[in-house]
């Protein structure tokens, strides 16, 4: 699992690459957890054009940000799930909670 | 009737090792990526349970076993020896989680989801045995 992080303008993207398991989760949730903190970011946008994997640990990840931006009046959205991430948050129902566009929309 | 069977220990670095190992023995059924990756999720979903739940606070032993039926249903048995589920029905329910901030409570729907039968046998303090059936039609079954 790799994090990229890009920001500008109050907006922050984070380009998840690899496979996001609970192994992966703890240190990909206290890298994003950091790079927030620093940035204070209004929107963020967590982008998984690059993942190729994912499991329910990620979808924690995922809720993760989205309470931590929505307790400091922020905004966060979900960009670009493909294959099996797309189906597990499918499965998991997360689009009631927390906003996922994908490129076939 | 073919099956293999791996014995590994609950570390989490196990996660990926298990999904490659199944999804490598059900190659031969010509699976399309799409259910390779259903059987990926469901494996890492029992798989990281094991991990998380069955051993919180010691290192046990994770018992799969994989096996392709006569019918080519592809059956997958994951087994631990640790704590146990008290209430199974409860354990079940979307978003039900004793895991707290780090769990979002769906391994067990998107097992549901993702496998055409799962079954749960637990003994509170002995253990718990997870069981799915996933019928793969395969690459053929799209031509
Ligand atoms: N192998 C297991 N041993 C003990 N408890 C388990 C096991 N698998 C699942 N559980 C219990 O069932 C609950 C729900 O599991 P699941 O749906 O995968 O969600 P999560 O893992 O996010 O908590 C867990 O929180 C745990 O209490
Ligand atoms: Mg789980």
């Amino acid at each position: 699992m790799k994090i990229y992080s890009a920001y500008s303008d109050g907006r922050l993207r984070l380009n998840l690459e690899g496979e996001l398991d609970h192994h992966e989760a703890k240190s990909s949730l206290r890298t994003i957890d950091r790079i927030i903190d620093d940035l204070l970011p209004r929107d963020c946008i967590i982008d998984l054009s690059n993942l190729s994997f994912m499991d329910s640990s990620g979808i924690a990840v995922i809720m993760r940000v989205h309470k931590r931006m929505n307790d400091m009046c922020g905004k966060a959205w979900v960009e670009n799930p493909n294959g099996q991430p797309l189906r597990v948050l499918d499965a998991s129902g997360i689009d009631r909670v927390i906003r996922v566009y994908s490129k076939t929309e | 009737m073919d099956y293999i069977k791996i014995e590994f220990l609950s570390l989490s670095a196990n996660e990926g090792f298990a999904r490659a190992a199944v999804a490598a023995f059900a190659a031969r059924l010509d699976p399309t990526l799409e259910e390779l990756g259903d059987i990926k999720t469901a494996v890492s979903e029992a798989v990281t349970n094991c991990i998380v739940h069955a051993y919180p606070d010691r290192i046990g032993t994770i018992w799969l076993r994989a096996a392709i039926r006569d019918d080519g249903e592809l059956e997958l048995v994951i087994r631990d020896k640790g704590v146990g589920i008290p209430d199974i029905d409860k354990a079940r329910q979307p978003m039900f989680t004793t895991g707290g901030e780090e769990r979002s409570g769906m391994g067990f729907t998107i097992m549901d989801s993702f496998m055409d039968m799962v079954r749960v046998r637990s003994t509170e303090g002995a253990g718990t045995t997870v069981t799915m059936r996933r019928r793969i039609a395969g690459r053929a079954g799209l031509r």
